[in-house]
This record gives structure tokens, C-alpha cells and sequence, in this order.
């Protein structure tokens, strides 16, 4: 039996131990961030005197009729006499500046990809998928910084905007590094596409534009939606760009051109100040406990629509078509 | 043997720990508070160790209320404060033994910016409010004939600035939502400045190429242009005094450090940190109190009595 057995060598299963070390250090880090953040938020879900001063923690997401207001409204003033926490107009602030990025991001991103993969000549797409990639490893303080120093004042003089800083040159801002996240996730995929589908289609007599549209693109759903997916999740993560370029005003309502805050940058400028413990550090952990779980299920989310499209696509339609070698993914693979 | 060489080591660890723990408290003075007064107390304390170069101190922030409960913890020799010291406070310091002093040491004045082509030629405090509380939204709503919405430019919430401005300008009320939230005073300036229709609030001494508005205290007085002359002298409104806070007679480096501040050469440093030096009244008024507590016998008894525990707090 010991015979023909090949002896590993000692140290093979210590570098196997300490790879798996490091694997599981990416699990164990996310683990312990999550315990951490929501360890902080915990009591206010839990301890009846939470937030009592102002209504207990249904008042984070209820207007009310604060003194010296008018009406009842959602306010967050945290530092104030009272502070006032409701999270409602950083949700709001925060789906602005998001939704808006996404308009941007997605035609251009998808159009890019398209443009690079189906109709660009194989010298310029060599050229320009790597200057995209370099966009995405921009530091982000240094997009804001350009955003707030020189685009939000032309941006202004374009559109005779009241507010140089706003919702919509954040979403700009904010599209430098949703872009890169879309354009080359879109453009893997489509590049992944089986080439019998685009050869069958153009054999069958469609044109170029015809098979982009009707084949590649529906073939390559899956992965597009991930590259929405992904790219929403560093929309809704980023920090640094919608500090410098939003304003920063907690406005309730959807008007682009006026300022938003989103999330992100509330923690980023208030949690340095804040007292450890009172309720105000305690409902900017629970903002960060809901990014996280948001951006979490947003991954999940995006799995899942992979997943199934994929096996769609494979089941029902690849399957039939190729018959019953199922050559697909090694034509796939051989196609680059 | 082993026992013997266990004392020896124990001795010499405990003469250090001794040592060092003299010359903390000889040498070291701690100053904690105002975040406002952080670059002030800095170059006081780089100003002070060129003066007396046997001498250090070390600078905190946190905010003025921090540093009066430390100096209540006996944590610190010294708070900076940049706001009244409240009455309950005091009354914890007495209750600690000690006879507080609170010590004017500068003046802040915050200034009201607008852009250089603003035509505004004053506001009044009530105006102000207005424009911050978002009850009025165009400039023709405070005396100016155009219609352009207004713009306004603030600090974030962790700012003193923000809560002195929330406390004297808007009477406790909350800033209008619309309010951009900028990192500094320089980021404030810098937003005005391009910004036709904002206005912005801020330190003095920071102001280039923006336009400082006179504030008049109310409705129908002559309002007040803000400069060092009525800054100090109290007819500008949004004028404060920035103070030191003692707990008791100081003795050693920390009296060496607050006579120093208040000598000439510790006020020079004021106007570099954007404030203004104290009037020449006011400079005598304060050296007399540090000098009462001084000669008054029953402090200064006092004061060596509670001398050891200090040093044990300051080599912590």
C-alpha cells in the first residue's frame, strides 16, 4: 500500500494550510466587520430607551413636528437643540445619487462594451479596454478632487444650475468609477458568448447588428446584469466622490440639480466627532449595518440572476441547438 | 542570588519610573478642549517649548466640553474652552477643592462671507437667521433686488463653528436642509468665492477674496463691519472670547505656560491662527486674577497640597 504512494513533502501541506489560512482570512474579515458594526447598532433595535428623546426607533423613519417646523418633516440634524435623527433623507439621498449613476453608467458602460467588443477593430480595442481599467484604479479622492475643483463649475455654466454641487455632478463623479465596473464585466461577457449562436445567426442571413442585438446581447444577459449589479453595489459603497462633490445637504426629494447626502458620507464626516455610545453614534453604525447588508444581498442578488439566466441560456436554448455533444464552453474557450 | 538581583532590577525599575514621573510633572503640561482653539493651543505650545525649551506641551482636542470634564477627571492642567464655562460646571470644580480660573486668552469673530460682486451692503442678525433657518430663499427677500435663490454654505455637524453658529445666529433652531455641509473654513471661502449668489460663515482671518458683510445686532441699528477693533470691543455681534480654564491656582510649568500666553509674545501668536489678540484692559484685568490666586495664601496652600496628586495624573 505505502508503495505506491507518492510522498508529499512536508512543507506542500504547510503551504496548503497556510493558503487556506489566507482564503478564509477574507471570510474571517467580513465576519468580524459585520459582528463589529452590528454589535454597535444592536441596542438601539433591542434596548427600550433608545432613542426615547425622540420617539423611540420608529422615529428614524417618521416625519415629525419638531419644534420651531412648521410641519412634521424628516430632519436629520443630529447635533441640534434637539438632535434630530431621521435616516429618511440620506435613504433618499442616497437612491438619488445611485439611480441617477446608473443612468449614466449603464448606456455608457453596456454601449461601451458593445462598441468594443462587436464593432471596434482588435488595435483599438487593445487600446482602449486597459486606458478603461485604468480609469477604475483612479484614486477616488482624486475624482472628487477634479469633480469639485474643476467639472461642478462647468457643469453649472452648462445648465445654469443653482447649486455648483449637487446630486447630479456627483452621479457624474460617481460614474468614473461605476463605468470601468461596467463596461469590462459587460464586455467579458460578451465575449463569452458561444460563437455558434453569433455564427448560426449571421449564417441564417442576419446582419451584424441584427445578431448583436438579437443574439450576443440576450446571450450575454447574465452577465450584464452582474455588471449592473456590481456596479450599483460601488455606486451605493462609494464614499469619498459624493463627500466632495454632493453638498452634502440631507434634502428630502428627487430634484438632481439640488444636493443630496448620502449614507456613506454621513459616516464618513460625522463619526469622527460623535460621542461613542450616545444614540447618534449608535444610528450611524445602524447606517452602516444597512449598507452592508444592502450591498451584501445586492452580490446575492446578482448570483442568483446569473445563475438562473445561465442555466435558461444553457438548458433551453444552447442545448437544443448544439445537439448532443454540448461543445459550447470548450468552444468558448477556444474561441479567444 | 536570584531573589537579589529581583530587588536590584525591582529598585532601578522603581527609581525610573519615579524619575520619569518628576520630570513629567515638572515638565509636561497638558492642554485639552475647544477643537476650535487646537491650532491656537499648537502654536502656543511650538511658540512656548522655542521660549522655554524645558518645557513641553501637549495639545487635544475634543471639544470645549470635553476639556472641562477632564480637567473635573484631573486628566488634564489645563482646558480650552471656546464658549462660557456653565455654572454646574464651576460648581464641579469647586467641589474638587480647588478655587477655578477662567482665563480670557482671544478673541473669535465669525465673519459672514459673500461673494465679491454681492451687492449686499449689510444684514442683521434676524436677517441672517432667516436665510439659515431657510425662511427666506432669495436674496430679494434681504434687501437686495436680485431674484437669485440663495445659496448657503456651511460646516459639518462635528464643527464648533456649526454649534456657535446654531447657538448665536439661528437661536437654537436647525440650519435650512438645503445647507451644503463643506470640511473647513477654507472650503467655505473657497465655495463663496465662486459662487455668485452663496454666503457662507467662518473664522476672520481666514477671508481672501470674498466679501466680509457688516451685521448689524438688530433690525434698524447701524450694522457693524467686522475688524479687529469691533470684534474686541463687543458692538459686532458675532464676536466671542476664547478661554483658558484652571482648576485651581496654578503652581509650576502650568502657571510659567498662562502668563506666558497672556504676555506679548503668546498673543502674538493669536492673530497667526485667525483670532484676535485680547484688548490691553482685558490683558490686565486676567494677569491680576492669575495674580490674586497667587498671593492669596489659602490658595497657594491649597495648591502644593494638591500638587503630588496632579503629578500622578500627568505621568499617566
Amino acid at each position: 500500500m505505502k508503495l505506491g504512494r507518492i510522498r508529499t513533502p512536508w512543507w506542500h501541506r504547510a503551504l496548503e494550510r497556510l493558503i487556506a489560512l489566507f482564503a478564509s482570512s477574507a471570510i474571517l474579515a467580513v465576519v468580524a466587520i459585520g459582528i463589529f458594526v452590528f454589535r454597535e447598532a444592536w441596542p438601539l433595535l433591542v434596548d427600550d430607551d433608545a432613542l426615547t428623546d425622540q420617539g423611540g426607533l420608529s422615529s428614524l423613519f417618521r416625519p415629525q413636528l419638531w419644534p420651531g417646523y412648521d410641519e412634521p418633516l424628516h430632519v436629520w440634524q443630529p447635533v441640534g437643540f434637539p438632535g434630530k435623527l431621521d435616516v429618511i433623507p440620506l435613504v433618499v439621498g442616497t437612491l438619488k445619487i445611485t439611480g441617477l449613476t446608473m443612468a449614466i453608467a449603464i448606456p455608457l458602460g453596456v454601449g461601451g462594451a458593445v462598441f468594443l467588443s462587436e464593432v471596434a477593430p482588435r488595435r483599438l480595442r487593445e487600446w482602449v479596454k486597459p486606458a478603461v481599467e485604468l480609469l477604475a484604479a483612479v484614486p477616488s479622492v482624486v475624482v472628487g478632487f477634479f469633480v469639485l475643483a474643476i467639472l461642478a463649475g462647468g457643469v453649472q455654466r452648462a445648465f445654469d444650475l443653482t447649486y455648483r454641487l449637487n446630486a447630479f455632478v456627483a452621479a457624474i463623479g460617481l460614474a468614473f468609477a461605476v463605468v470601468p465596473v461596467v463596461l469590462t464585466i459587460t464586455e467579458d461577457a460578451l465575449r463569452t458568448v458561444p460563437r455558434e449562436l453569433v455564427e448560426a445567426s449571421l449564417a441564417l442571413g442576419a446582419r451584424r447588428w441584427q445578431t448583436t442585438l438579437g443574439v450576443t446581447l440576450p446571450a450575454a444577459m447574465p452577465g450584464i446584469a452582474a455588471a449592473v449589479v456590481l456596479g450599483f453595489g460601488r455606486a451605493i459603497g462609494e464614499t469619498m466622490i459624493v463627500l466632495m462633490a454632493s453638498g452634502n445637504a440631507p434634502v428630502m426629494g428627487l430634484d438632481p440639480t439640488s444636493s443630496a447626502r448620502t449614507l456613506t458620507a454621513t459616516i464618513a464626516a460625522e463619526l469622527g466627532e460623535v460621542t461613542p455610545g450616545s444614540d447618534h453614534w449608535r444610528v450611524l453604525f445602524l447606517l452602516g449595518a444597512l449598507l452592508f447588508v444592502v450591498t451584501f444581498a445586492l452580490n446575492e442578488l446578482g448570483r442568483w440572476v446569473v445563475l438562473r439566466l445561465r442555466r435558461k441560456l444553457r438548458a433551453e436554448d444552447v442545448a437544443p441547438i448544439s445537439g448532443t455533444t454540448r461543445r459550447a464552453p470548450a468552444a468558448a474557450e477556444v474561441a479567444p | 542570588m536570584r531573589v537579589a538581583l529581583v530587588c536590584v532590577i525591582g529598585l532601578f525599575a522603581c527609581a525610573g519610573a519615579t524619575r520619569r514621573a518628576e520630570r513629567n510633572a515638572a515638565h509636561t503640561v497638558t492642554l485639552r478642549g475647544s477643537d476650535t482653539m487646537v491650532v491656537l493651543c499648537q502654536r502656543w505650545a511650538q511658540a512656548f517649548r522655542e521660549a522655554r525649551p524645558d518645557l513641553s506641551v501637549q495639545v487635544g482636542g475634543g471639544g470645549s466640553g470635553v476639556g472641562i470634564a477632564a480637567l473635573l477627571n484631573g486628566t488634564t492642567d489645563l482646558a480650552a474652552a471656546s464658549r462660557d464655562v456653565e455654572p454646574s460646571e464651576l460648581d464641579g470644580l469647586r467641589e474638587r477643592g480647588g478655587a477655578p480660573i477662567v482665563l480670557r486668552v482671544a478673541v473669535d469673530a465669525l465673519a459672514v462671507y459673500v461673494h465679491e460682486d454681492n451687492a449686499l451692503p449689510s444684514l442683521d442678525v434676524a436677517s441672517l437667521r432667516a436665510l439659515y433657518r431657510g425662511r427666506a430663499t432669495h436674496w430679494s427677500d434681504v434687501g437686495r433686488s436680485d431674484a437669485s435663490r440663495v445659496v448657503l454654505y456651511g460646516r459639518e455637524n462635528s464643527s464648533g463653528t456649526y454649534v456657535y453658529f446654531k447657538e448665536h445666529v439661528l437661536d437654537r433652531f436647525d440650519f435650512a436642509a438645503e445647507t451644503q455641509s463643506l470640511p473647513g473654513t477654507a472650503a467655505v471661502i473657497q465655495a463663496v468665492r465662486h459662487d455668485p449668489k452663496g454666503i457662507g460663515y467662518g473664522g476672520f482671518g481666514f477671508a481672501h477674496g470674498v466679501r466680509l458683510v457688516p451685521i448689524a445686532p438688530t433690525r434698524g441699528e447701524p450694522a457693524v463691519v467686522p475688524d479687529e477693533r469691533t470684534a474686541i470691543d463687543g458692538s459686532y455681534p458675532l464676536a466671542r472670547f476664547l478661554y483658558l480654564v484652571l482648576s485651581d491656582a496654578p503652581t509650576g510649568a502650568t502657571r510659567d505656560l498662562v502668563t506666558w500666553v497672556l504676555s506679548d509674545e503668546g498673543q502674538a501668536e493669536v492673530a497667526g491662527a485667525g483670532f484676535f489678540p485680547l484688548p490691553a484692559e482685558v490683558r490686565e484685568a486676567e494677569r491680576a486674577k492669575l495674580e490674586a490666586s497667587a498671593a492669596d495664601p489659602a490658595d497657594s496652600i491649597e495648591a502644593s497640597a494638591a500638587d503630588p496628586a496632579d503629578s500622578i495624573e500627568a505621568s499617566r
